[in-house]
């Protein structure tokens, strides 16, 4: 296999950590959801965790990016 | 990575450029004035602007901008308040340069043809590498070699202590890695989609009326998406400040 055709796969492969963001950012929003529907009052408090975990499972998924980037890119 | 052939124009990494304005060389060592340095120096002056104007008046009852600057203390004061104590309240002229920085430099990214500086990991690894040092400083000073218990929590069995030691530590010094990647990586991920996207429109926009209906598609998509990445912008500012305050929070009180 040519080196730069592996190169590709595995920048390719290093997108699979797009599953592992998605699967915390379902997370944290249906767990949100559930317990704010259990108690809608102190939902609002809950608001900026919320967003929080969401910038922090979303970056995770974007370090497979930059993987992928490098492979591309510098490599 | 051959995309010489479709020219400037598609390449999506095109923007993140970096063009020497002022070439100047000191040492061997290459110290131009750049055009992210630009944009860095008129963040500062745009921060220092907005905040120096907005207080001018000093009202009681304040108006539009000095609200505006008002909401944005407040919401860093709390936010250090409620993440690093009263104590932690010493450094906050420190973490409320650091948000409205990386606000700013955010929020003039979001600007068509502008530039934005925070995609490009050595000035986010420079910041972050800051807050790791001044962190670290803190806590020797505040405990000095007790600082150290930091990496061997209490409680825990004399023989998982090593493990832990070695585990924690790693946690620790890969902090400011984190805390740089997550900032550059948002930061460009959002760029490069949009810039893909806009390709698409252009590409299906010149391949007659079927083309024009097709471009809708990924038009819309932009649209809904740059709205996403305003919230990213600010949520990665806010994201950045609030960790500062927890491992300023892990310096000064050291709870585990």
């Amino acid at each position: 296999m040519e080196a730069e055709a592996a190169q590709y796969i595995g920048a390719g492969i290093a997108c699979l950590a797009l599953i592992g963001a998605a699967l915390g950012i379902g997370n944290i929003f249906a767990n949100y959801l559930s317990a704010a529907i259990r108690n809608p009052s102190a939902a609002p408090a809950q608001f900026p965790n919320l967003l929080l975990g969401f910038a922090l499972a979303e970056a995770t998924g974007l370090f497979g990016l930059v993987v992928a980037l490098i492979l591309i890119f510098v490599i | 990575m051959a995309t010489v052939d479709t020219g400037a124009f598609f390449d999506p990494m095109y923007q993140f450029e970096i063009v020497r304005i002022l070439p100047l060389t000191i040492g061997g060592l290459d110290v131009s004035f750049t055009n992210a340095s630009l944009y860095m120096v008129a963040i500062v002056a745009l921060v220092s602007l907005f905040m120096i104007q907005s207080m001018r008046g000093r009202a009681l009852v304040p108006g539009r901008l000095q609200s505006l600057a008002e909401l944005s203390y407040e919401f860093i004061a709390n936010m250090v308040r409620d993440n690093a104590g009263s104590e932690g309240m010493r450094f906050f002229p420190f973490i409320f340069s650091l948000f409205m920085f990386i606000l700013f430099a955010n929020m003039i990214g979001m600007i068509p043809y502008s530039y934005t500086v925070t995609s490009h990991i050595i000035i986010t690894f420079a910041l972050a590498i800051t807050v790791f040092l001044g962190v670290t400083a803190v806590g020797f000073v505040k405990h000095g070699l007790g600082f150290l218990k930091l990496f061997a929590p209490s409680g825990v069995p004399v023989i998982l202590l090593p493990l832990i030691i070695v585990i924690e530590l790693i946690s620790y010094l890969v902090r400011p890695i984190t805390l740089s990647v997550r900032l550059f990586a948002n930061m460009t991920a959002g760029l490069v989609i949009m810039k893909v996207f806009a390709g698409f429109v252009l590409l299906l926009g010149v391949g007659g009326v079927l083309g024009m209906v097709g471009a809708l598609v990924p038009l819309l998509f932009m649209v809904a998406f740059t709205a996403l990445k305003v919230l990213v912008a600010f949520l990665q500012a806010y994201v950045f400040a609030i960790l500062t305050c927890i491992y300023l929070n892990d310096a000064l009180h050291m709870h585990h």
